[in-house]
């Protein structure tokens, strides 16, 4: 049986899914080839993933734990709280920026063959994750070091990996190919990474949040996930707030949806615009 | 229906629309701030507009449509090569990349029927961090090949492309000699029933070159198998294609059996069906070449420097390039091919060919340089100039073919006899006098 494929314009493929499911080992390689290039010719290695994140902590507790006073949640210690935010931001923001510019540095590969262009982006997102998974060292370190066991509610935290990832993979792909055509968006990622680490419940709890301002607050979709880790992390010290985190994660969803229907939109004249 | 089972692929009315955009008024190689700044807030205005509306961003102030492919339809039947020619910018990579989905036509539909594969550049997607053997197994997964294929095939690759020595090496210590012949020795081991393959022969040297050939051919000629072959390698493409497509300017100008194909691009060149006045020049927007060289002139010339179209064989022949360097490039090689009326290359030549002490000077800007091709070497008929500027084993600059094209009177013989012969009573490419003795034994 010979297959038979029809390019037209504007023809989007009616196998879309099934296609990407067909291109599964070049995401896997592709995914491969940015994780062992990632920290290739530098001394430390792996260790990057482990040292940036644990430095960040250090800051963030003497900042908002030594100097602005700020509560801790119940009687979990400051930093093991603030480790619990940094560890879904982190991935959040890297994944967020090498995703966004994950078509436009594999320039070469787009204009040269054909693949399903989704893969790019999202392999990019992999890349952080890996890192996400060897940071999650320190804290079981931290844990080890204030002697504090999590309850049975850690049992949720890959529920709560699993909305983290697709949280970045949404905005992620629509700034894409935003950036693809506009490449001002180079340069708002990292305004948006520097924001959200200070409007994201990261170096506090959001707790200090104000009661009424607490919805609002929570159409941040990254205050549902690291909300969500604490309560997962903390084991019984943190009171997860239900109203928030629905919120968080049906705006998770809109920009998932949206991302990819953007991404889908753009998928063919990338080559093109690029 | 109109296709019949064998059929391959079936193109139709295939186009492609580009918007380019034009800097009005900025011909001057120096503006002032006042002038930038006034376009920057003019052409601000405009891409705000753009980006509001969610078009895409053009440089340039003038904006007009320009169609890379029109119209274009052609059938190719299972297993049948055929080769695609035409100058540079006549819309044959855009042709492939369509065939290839990597860009979609404005109009027009193409049907394929069997599995695809499309080799437009060699070596795609190496990581310059990875090693050969990683970048193997890389780049054959671009291309499509599952993991255990490339296992399967993983020594016949280093075999061809002889870098077992560096497999565990990073790409980027390679020579690039190296690389892209690894590049070449993964995609020859491709085994799709459709194969799209964009100029890969005109990169390494020589003897990789005809191996490459030699790959293709044991490629093409196996059952079953569809190529679509674009090379500027006319011999090549005579030797492969059992068909050929003649593009220009976006649009098919024939299509047919390779040998009348190659000629009818040959002989309608820029110059059309008039005879050459021995120049061809070139605007500095349309000059080819990239920003750091450009062609800007070629000539064929009588050592005294008079600019003909017609030689007689009993005086020498000189060629002159003029071009514009903006970088100086020790690996830089100029040159040309020589071809005759079937578009068969007699030679090519390089000022690298020399020892270098001998190589002429390259100067930041204007440049022009004479080769003399010795009298009573060619033979009578018509040649084709096609110059080749490149740097040594990476990339070509300037590879354009047939500019120019003269006329040889054969009258070189210093025999009584040869004087009576006609050109047509002599045959072989180059007519070359030789020297003759008895020997005792």
């Amino acid at each position: 049986m010979i297959e038979e494929s029809i390019i037209e314009p504007g023809r989007t493929k009616r196998y879309y899914w099934l296609e990407l499911w067909r291109y599964r080992e070049l995401f896997r390689v592709l995914a491969w080839r940015d994780v062992s290039v990632r920290y290739k010719q530098t001394v430390i290695g792996f260790g990057w993933a482990l040292v940036r994140p644990f430095l960040t902590m250090l800051v963030l507790t003497a900042v908002f734990r030594g100097v602005a006073g700020l509560p801790s949640e119940g009687s979990a210690p400051y930093a093991l709280m603030v480790m619990a935010g940094i560890l879904p931001w982190t991935f959040f923001s890297s994944a967020l920026s090498d995703a966004s510019n994950s078509l436009v540095t594999n320039t070469n590969l787009i204009s040269k063959v054909y693949f399903p262009r989704l893969i790019i982006p999202t392999a990019a997102v992999v890349v952080s994750f890996v890192d996400f998974l060897i940071s999650f060292a320190i804290a079981l370190a931290l844990m080890a070091w204030y002697r504090f066991l999590p309850g049975w509610q850690i049992l949720f935290l890959p529920l709560f990996v699993a909305i983290g990832f697709l949280a970045s993979l949404g905005p992620a792909l629509w700034i894409t190919v935003l950036n693809v055509k506009y490449r001002d968006f180079r340069y708002v990622i990292p305004f948006i990474v520097q924001f959200g680490l200070y409007i994201s419940p990261v170096g506090f709890s959001s707790n200090v949040v104000p009661e009424q301002w607490r919805l609002l607050y929570s159409l941040n979709p990254m205050v549902g996930v690291i909300d969500g880790f604490r309560w997962c992390m903390l084991g019984g010290q943190s009171q997860i707030y239900l109203p928030a985190l629905w919120l968080s994660l049906a705006i998770t969803a809109f920009l998932l949806w949206f991302g990819i229907r953007r991404f889908k939109k753009m998928e063919s004249g990338i080559a093109d615009l690029i | 229906m109109r296709s019949a089972l064998n059929t391959a692929l079936i193109v139709e009315n295939v186009s492609k629309r580009y918007l380019i955009g034009h800097q009005s008024g900025q011909r001057e190689q120096y503006p002032t701030l006042r002038d930038v700044i006034a376009r920057e807030a003019r052409n601000f205005g405009r891409r705000a507009a753009d980006f509001v509306r969610g078009r895409q961003i053009v440089q340039g102030d003038e904006i007009e449509e320009f169609w890379a492919l029109k119209d274009v339809s052609f059938e190719v039947s299972r297993g049948k090569v055929v080769g695609i020619v035409g100058r540079n910018g006549a819309g044959k990579s855009t042709l492939l990349k369509i065939l290839s989905s990597i860009i979609e036509p404005t109009t027009g539909r193409v049907r394929i029927r069997g599995r695809i594969a499309s080799l437009l550049d060699v070596g795609t997607g190496f990581h310059p961090e990875l090693t050969g053997r990683e970048n193997i197994y890389l780049n054959g997964a671009i291309l499509g090949m599952t993991k255990a294929e490339v296992s399967r095939k993983f020594d016949e690759i280093v075999d061809f492309a002889s870098v077992d020595k560096f497999l565990d090496t990073p790409v980027k210590r390679f020579s690039s000699g190296m690389a892209v012949r690894l590049g070449f020795a993964v995609a020859a081991h491709l085994e799709p029933e459709i194969l799209v393959v964009d100029e890969v022969l005109a990169v390494g040297d020589a003897e990789f070159q005809s191996r490459c050939l030699g790959k293709m051919h044991a490629v093409a000629t196996k059952e079953n198998r569809t190529v679509l072959f674009v090379s500027h390698n006319l011999q090549a493409v005579q030797s492969l294609c059992d068909r050929a497509i003649l593009l220009d300017t976006g649009r098919i100008v024939m299509e047919g059996g390779t040998q009348q194909v190659v000629a009818r691009y040959l002989s309608a060149g820029q110059y059309g069906s008039q005879p050459s006045n021995g120049q061809k020049a070139w605007s500095v927007k349309t000059a080819p070449g990239n920003a750091e060289l450009k062609l800007t002139a070629v000539r064929v010339l009588s050592p005294n420097g008079e600019p003909s179209g017609t030689f007689v064989s009993d005086c020498d022949v000189c060629v002159e390039l003029d071009f514009v360097a903006r970088e100086m490039n020790a690996r830089l090689c100029v040159g040309f091919d020589l071809a005759n009326a079937e578009g068969i290359t007699l030679f090519r030549t390089y000022q690298t060919d020399l020892p270098p002490e001998r190589w002429p000077p390259i100067k930041i800007g204007h440049n022009s340089w004479r080769c003399t091709i010795p009298k009573g070497l060619l033979n009578g008929g018509e040649f084709l100039v096609s110059p080749r500027i490149g740097i040594h084993n990476i990339a070509w600059l300037v590879h354009e073919d047939a500019v120019l094209r003269f006329q040889i009177v054969l009258r070189h013989g210093v025999s009584p006899l040869w004087n009576s012969l006609t050109e047509a009573d002599r045959p072989g490419l180059v007519a070359p006098i030789f020297d003759w003795q008895s020997v005792a034994h």
